[in-house]
C-alpha cells in the first residue's frame, strides 16, 4: 500500500459524520458608498506604511513619481505602457536579472478598503518576482475598482483562471527584532499607490 | 522523558525577573493590538463561527477535499507527494534535490518542517538549508528552535542579535539597532535568494476546487524565494485543505488581525500552476494528523490556522518562554497537539496551563483550546504519564473529597495548619505547592459558617 493510500484510509475511518458548510450571505451585505470605501482605502493604506495619491492622469503620475524617487541614473521598470517615458518594458527570460530595479511600477486589478490590499494576478504581467524584487514599487489602480472587503474581493476573482495570484498590502515589512517595525525586510522598502 | 519539565524550565526563564517582565508585557502588547483590530470588525464573531464551521465540514469531507485538491493540483501541473510521516518528508525533499544536483535550499516559514526536523536532516545529507524569515534565521545563527510560531525569536534582546549578526553578518560590535540589523540581514539574504536553486515554503490554505494554494508572508521571503528558484517545494498538513477559494476571505481576515493586528499580511501568494520552465511540487504530511482526527476529543486542534493568539494571551506562556515548552509548536495549542504525537515526552505540557479559557476567547476558528487541555491531564494520568508526585496527592485528595467524614477533618486541619504552621504546607516537598500560592486562611468552613448563622436567623 503507498502512502497515499494509507492516509487516504486513515482520514477516511477516523474522520467524524459530515458537518454542514456555513451560509456566508451575511458577509456580502455593504453598507458604504464608494466615497467611504475609498476613504476607508487611503486610510488604511497609510496605517500600513503605505502612501495613496488620487490623481486625474498618467502625466500626473510621472510627474509624482520625479518628485517623490530620485530616478535618475536608476533603473526603472514598468509593465504599464502610459509610462515608458520613464521606465523600461521587462522582457527578459532570467528573472535574476531583475536584481538592479529601483523601481517597479505595476497596473493591478482592483483594491480593498477594509485592508488596504491590491489584487495582482498573471493576467497583468507573466513574471512574479515583479513584484518582489524592486527597491520600491509603485501600484495603479483604477478609482472605481475598490471594493469594501475580502468578501466582496473574491467574489470577483471566485471562478478567474490564474497561475500566480497576490494580495499586497504596504511594503515589506518585518518586527522580529523586539517587535520593532522596520519597512523593508527582503521586498520593496516602499509601495505608492495612484488612485487614477 | 524530558530531563526537566515545563515547571522546572519556567524556573529558569524566571530567574531573570525584568526578562520575564519585559517577555510578558511584549507578547501582552501584541494581544492588545489583536483586540483592536478585532473590535473594529463588527461581524468578528459571526467570522470567527464562519471560520470554525469551515474547518468542522473540511476536516468531516477531508478524504474528499485531499482528492479533489490533488486531481486539480495535478491538472495545475503541480506534481504531489504524500508522506505519511516526518522521515517520509524529508526524503521526498532530500530526492528532489539530490535529483536536481542541489546542495543549497532557502526556506520559509514552515512549522511542519520543524516538526519533521528537515533542518537537521538534510544538514547530515549533504544539503545546506537557510531560513529566510528573519526571525527564524537569527535563531537558526543562535543554534536555537523557534520559541515562538508567528515571531520565532520574540525571547530574544536586540542586544543579543546584534552579538550574533557582530559574528556571522560583520555588523559593527555593540550595534543593536533593529533597522540596522534588519539591513544587514536583508543584504545577506538578498544574496542567498539570488543564488539558491531551489525552495521551500509552508502552506497557510489549500484550496481543494482549484488545487492551488496560499503562503502568507509580512517580508516576502517565501516569494522571494520560490520565484528565483529553479524548484518550489510546498510542505503542508493534510489539515490545511478548505473547500472553495471564497472561503479565503473568512480565513485571510481572521488569520493577521488574530496574529499581529493587522488587517492583512503583506502578501497573500495564491500559486496555482508553476512559472514557465519551474517545478513546483507540494509534500502532503501526515505525522500524527489522521491519530488525532481519530480522537473525537481532540480533533478539533486541527482546525488551528497558526495564528499564535492562544500563545500571546496566555498568562502561562507569556511567564514561561516558549523554550519551557520543548516541543516544536509552544503554547496553549502546541499543549494540545504535542501529547498527540508523543504522550509520553510531552505529559507536561497539558498542565502548562491555568485554564483560564483566555485561548479559547482569543482563538479565531473556536478550538476549545483550555476543555481539551483538561481533558488531556485525565488522559494522561490515566496512561500512567503524570508527575507520581502529583498522582499521590491527587489519590488522597479524591478520597478526602468522596467522604464528608474526611473532608471536615481535612478542611479543619487544614485551616490550622495553615494558620499556625504554614511551613508544614508551605515548603518543597509539597508539590502541589511549588507552583501555587496557598490561600489565606478563612476563620471557619463555610459548614461550620452555615450552621451558626441559619441557628441565627431561625
Amino acid at each position: 500500500m503507498t502512502s497515499r493510500e494509507k492516509i487516504l484510509e486513515a482520514v477516511q475511518s477516523s474522520q467524524p459524520d459530515l458537518r454542514e458548510l456555513p451560509n456566508l450571505d451575511l458577509f456580502y451585505k455593504t453598507y458604504a458608498t464608494v466615497e467611504q470605501d475609498r476613504a476607508k482605502f487611503i486610510q488604511t493604506v497609510q496605517m500600513i506604511g503605505a502612501k495613496a495619491y488620487e490623481v486625474n492622469g498618467y502625466e500626473e503620475i510621472i510627474k509624482r513619481i520625479k518628485s517623490d524617487f530620485e530616478i535618475t541614473g536608476k533603473r526603472v521598470v514598468s509593465a504599464v505602457r502610459e509610462l515608458d517615458q520613464i521606465a523600461q518594458q521587462y522582457t527578459a527570460t532570467d528573472n535574476h536579472e531583475l536584481a538592479n530595479v529601483e523601481l517597479m511600477i505595476l497596473p493591478t486589478h482592483f483594491a480593498v478598503a477594509e485592508n488596504g490590499a491590491c489584487w495582482v494576478d498573471d493576467e497583468l504581467f507573466e513574471e512574479r518576482l515583479l513584484l518582489f524584487i524592486p527597491q520600491h514599487l509603485v501600484f495603479i489602480v483604477k478609482k472605481d475598482q475598490i471594493v469594501p472587503n475580502l468578501h466582496q474581493a473574491y467574489r470577483l476573482i471566485a471562478d478567474k483562471k490564474y497561475g500566480y495570484g497576490a494580495f499586497v498590502a504596504g511594503p515589506s515589512k518585518t518586527a522580529d527584532i523586539e517587535q520593532s517595525l522596520v519597512l523593508g525586510a527582503h521586498g520593496p522598502r516602499s509601495l505608492t499607490v495612484f488612485m487614477l | 522523558m524530558k530531563v526537566m519539565d515545563h515547571a522546572e524550565k519556567s524556573k529558569v526563564f524566571n530567574g531573570d525577573e525584568k526578562r520575564v517582565d519585559w517577555h510578558d508585557e511584549t507578547l501582552w502588547f501584541i494581544r492588545k493590538k489583536r483586540d483592536v483590530a478585532t473590535h473594529n470588525i463588527p461581524e468578528w464573531e459571526d467570522l470567527r463561527e464562519a471560520g470554525s464551521q469551515i474547518k468542522n465540514h473540511s476536516l468531516s469531507n477531508l478524504n474528499h477535499y485531499l482528492q479533489q485538491f490533488e486531481t486539480n493540483a495535478k491538472a495545475n501541473g503541480i506534481v504531489i507527494h504524500w508522506a505519511k510521516d516526518g522521515e517520509e518528508h524529508n526524503k521526498i525533499v532530500l530526492g528532489l534535490l539530490q535529483k536536481h544536483q542541489i546542495t543549497e535550499m532557502v526556506k520559509s516559514k514552515s512549522m511542519l518542517t520543524e516538526e519533521c526536523h528537515l533542518n537537521d536532516y538534510l544538514e547530515n545529507n549533504g544539503v545546506a538549508v537557510v531560513d529566510s524569515d528573519l526571525g527564524e534565521r537569527i535563531v537558526q545563527l543562535a543554534k536555537e528552535a523557534p520559541s515562538h510560531i508567528v515571531l520565532p525569536c520574540i525571547h530574544k534582546k536586540k542586544e543579543e542579535i546584534g552579538e550574533l549578526f557582530h559574528e556571522f553578518l560583520g555588523t559593527p560590535e555593540g550595534s543593536a539597532d533593529p533597522q540596522l540589523l534588519t539591513e544587514a540581514a536583508r543584504q545577506s539574504l538578498r544574496n542567498t535568494f539570488l543564488t539558491r536553486r531551489a525552495a521551500l515554503t509552508g502552506v497557510n490554505f489549500a484550496i481543494a476546487e482549484t488545487g492551488e494554494f496560499v503562503v502568507c508572508t509580512n517580508e516576502g521571503n517565501a516569494d522571494m524565494g520560490a520565484h528565483l528558484a529553479d524548484i518550489h517545494i510546498a510542505s503542508m498538513g493534510i489539515e490545511k485543505v478548505i473547500p472553495l477559494r471564497k472561503h479565503l476571505s473568512i480565513f485571510l481576515r481572521l488569520l493577521t488581525r488574530s496574529a499581529t493586528g493587522q488587517p492583512i499580511t503583506t502578501y497573500s501568494s495564491h500559486f496555482a500552476t508553476p512559472a514557465k520552465g519551474k517545478e513546483l511540487h507540494i509534500i502532503l504530511v501526515d505525522n500524527g494528523r489522521t491519530k488525532q482526527l481519530a480522537r473525537p476529543d481532540f480533533r478539533n486542534s486541527l482546525k488551528c490556522i497558526r495564528c499564535a493568539a492562544c500563545f500571546n494571551t496566555c498568562p502561562v506562556y507569556r511567564r514561561s518562554g516558549g523554550h519551557s515548552y520543548q516541543s516544536v509548536i509552544a503554547g496553549p495549542i502546541g499543549s494540545i497537539l504535542m501529547p498527540n504525537l508523543d504522550m509520553k515526552k510531552h505529559a507536561d505540557l497539558p498542565f502548562a496551563s491555568s485554564l483560564c479559557g483566555s485561548c479559547s476567547n482569543v482563538c479565531p476558528v473556536k478550538i476549545d483550546i483550555h476543555d481539551q487541555l483538561y481533558k488531556w491531564r485525565q488522559v494522561i494520568v490515566k496512561e500512567g504519564y503524570a508527575n507520581p508526585a502529583k498522582t499521590v496527592a491527587m489519590k488522597l485528595m479524591a478520597k478526602t473529597l468522596a467522604s464528608p467524614t474526611l473532608y471536615k477533618m481535612a478542611g479543619k486541619a487544614a485551616r490550622t495548619t495553615l494558620k499556625y504552621a504554614p511551613f508544614v504546607v508551605n515548603n518543597k516537598f509539597n508539590a502541589w505547592y511549588l507552583h501555587r500560592d496557598m490561600p489565606e486562611v478563612p476563620k471557619s468552613s463555610f459548614g461550620e459558617w452555615y450552621n451558626k448563622n441559619r441557628k441565627n436567623n431561625d
